[in-house]
């Protein structure tokens, strides 16, 4: 059999559903490792019954049910492992349904499973395999393909988080209140680098992977709605629409990279602009500003000038001096230098610069030589400028940035 | 069947490649692009990367401890991979008329490179009467 393709809608619906069918697995079986998989299996019947049998008037209760069949099935097989290692008693509480746990709202659920997806205990890319499986739903080939991984990799990934999980013994339920702020960092933290990695995909030769971008924002979404009062989750959604609205107009149709400054505004997506201005604008009005607002706001200055000339540099200027006493990232640190020398001059951007000279954290990086060079060209040093593009291209690693600092060199030899 | 076609170049190719005109590397770029474009959509393509630059390549080898022994940086004389295509096709030839196409991608002035590129054909699984 053949499955039929499901419609965007009913894609949509099953993926919004994957994580309130799964909180309600868990909270009936309490194996956090099978319920997944259970689930990743009602998902999968349902992409092949649905298109042919229409979605079923009751389409989160379905899902439960098949999950609920698979859990059955793996319940009893279990038993019998068991019973065939050894004699012992078997641990009644692990196999048997857990009564009397009151499902609570959907959106509680897809917050508590973020959390758990993003534990500290994890390294960074397995907490990204495993919530956009987990949470967001998608296949184990899916996210492999996104990854540009075998699927075998990706599915050694997954499986080793949720043993983590399963032997750190986290349960079911949102960290206690002294917890959760940091937990919540991290989990926005995972979410943020779901988004630069679709948007500047450090591997590969395609500079953007949009599906990891999209989902990102989904699932940055559905935390917003769930903590609509806390801010930086409100500055993440919002750096994240504001920047993902350029998008369209960062590649040319030879797949090469088009910066900021010669982009054609006209491509850029309107409707993500204004809102991820509305929600940045009702963030900041609540007072504590982070580091995701404060970028989201740069962001901003840039989206709604209408030419690069009428760019508000200052103001930028001012948040990358916010933005560079709340964080070490040399990053910040760059592109202070890039906003200083656009209000000051080059030169006073290239002083700035040496101070990151013996950051080890940059050394072999392309950025630096790279940021160098674009201060160097408008200093009007244009050796200096060569030299530096082309230091920058031999450490880049990203074929499209490679190609960009290359064809700057060109451009720059025969100006 | 599939084949692995490699790309070589000698260690200072990376270098003259960022010398050439604007124009031409622009051209170069833009043929492989639409090149890998019309292999992915024709479902030819099972993978292909370019190569950083070889200025820091490395061959290691276990020394008796079992620790890593690192040799380089290399000569300028040596040839280095810049790049590979591994593709799926009915026969060699497809293969061969693959690599030539690659081959000949625009060097300095448009004029087509003909850069050598090793054809060789990647190991399997058993054949499908033993499966």
């Amino acid at each position: 059999m053949t499955p039929q393709v499901l419609d965007a809608r009913a894609e949509h619906l099953l993926r919004d559903l994957a994580p309130q069918v799964l909180g309600a697995v868990i909270r009936r079986y309490r194996d956090f490792a099978a319920a997944e998989d259970a689930v990743q299996e009602a998902l999968v019947a349902a992409a092949f019954q649905w298109p042919g049998e229409g979605v079923p008037e009751h389409p989160r209760a379905w899902l439960i049910q098949v999950a609920s069949r698979r859990m059955t099935d793996h319940v009893r097989s279990e038993i019998a492992r068991r019973r065939r290692e050894t004699a012992a008693a078997i641990d009644i509480d692990a196999t048997t349904p857990a009564p009397g746990l009151e499902p609570e709202t959907g959106e509680d659920d897809t917050l508590i499973l973020l959390f758990m997806c993003c534990h500290p205990a994890l390294t960074s890319s397995s907490a990204i395999a495993l919530t956009l499986r987990a949470v967001g739903g998608l296949t184990t080939a899916e996210i492999a393909h996104a990854f540009l991984v075998p699927e075998a990799t990706m599915a050694q990934r997954i499986s080793r988080a949720k043993h983590s999980i399963k032997t750190s013994g986290v349960p079911f339920q949102l960290p206690s209140h002294e917890e959760r702020a940091g937990r919540l960092r991290t989990v926005l933290h995972v979410l943020y680098l779901i988004f630069n990695e679709g948007y500047t995909s450090t591997a590969g030769s395609q500079l953007h992977r949009p599906e990891l971008s999209s989902e990102a924002i989904r699932l940055a979404r559905a935390v917003y709605r769930s903590l609509p009062e806390d801010a930086e989750a409100a500055g993440l959604l919002a750096l994240m629409l504001l920047t993902d609205a350029r998008r369209t107009a960062r590649t040319g149709p030879a797949g090469e990279l088009i910066p900021l400054t010669q982009q054609d505004r006209s491509l850029w997506d309107r409707q993500e602009i204004s809102e991820g201005t509305a929600v940045l604008t009702a963030a900041l009005s609540k007072g504590a500003v982070g580091a995701y607002q404060l970028q989201a706001a740069i962001a901003a200055l840039h989206d709604e000038a209408p030419r690069v000339e009428d760019t508000d540099w200052p103001q930028i200027l001012a948040l990358y001096d916010l933005l560079k006493r709340m964080s070490g990232n040399p990053m910040v640190v760059l592109n202070h230098a890039i906003a200083a020398a656009m209000v000051h001059g080059p030169a006073t951007g290239l002083e700035l610069l040496t101070a990151l000279d013996a950051d080890e954290r940059l050394r072999g990086h392309h950025r630096l030589p790279a940021v160098r060079a674009h201060l160097l060209e408008l200093a009007g040093d244009r050796q200096a400028a060569i030299a530096n593009y082309q230091a920058a291209a031999a450490l880049a690693t990203s074929l499209p940035e490679r190609n960009y600092l290359i064809t700057q060199a060109a451009r720059l030899r025969e100006s | 069947m599939k084949y692995i076609l490699m790309m070589h170049c000698p260690s200072t190719g990376y270098d003259s490649f960022g010398a050439w005109p604007k124009k031409d590397i622009q051209a170069h770029i833009a043929f492989m692009h639409s090149f890998n474009k019309a292999l992915r959509a024709a479902g030819g393509l099972i993978s292909a990367e370019g190569l950083a630059n070889p200025h820091e390549a490395k061959i290691v080898r276990a020394g008796n401890d079992g620790q890593p022994i690192t040799d380089g940086v290399f000569p300028e004389s040596k040839e280095f991979l810049a790049g590979y295509w591994i593709v799926e096709v009915e026969n060699a030839e497809q293969a061969y008329a693959l690599a030539a196409r690659a081959s000949a991608a625009p060097g300095p002035g448009g004029a087509p490179m003909n850069m050598p590129i090793e054809v060789r054909q990647v190991l399997s699984g058993p054949p499908e009467e033993f499966l």
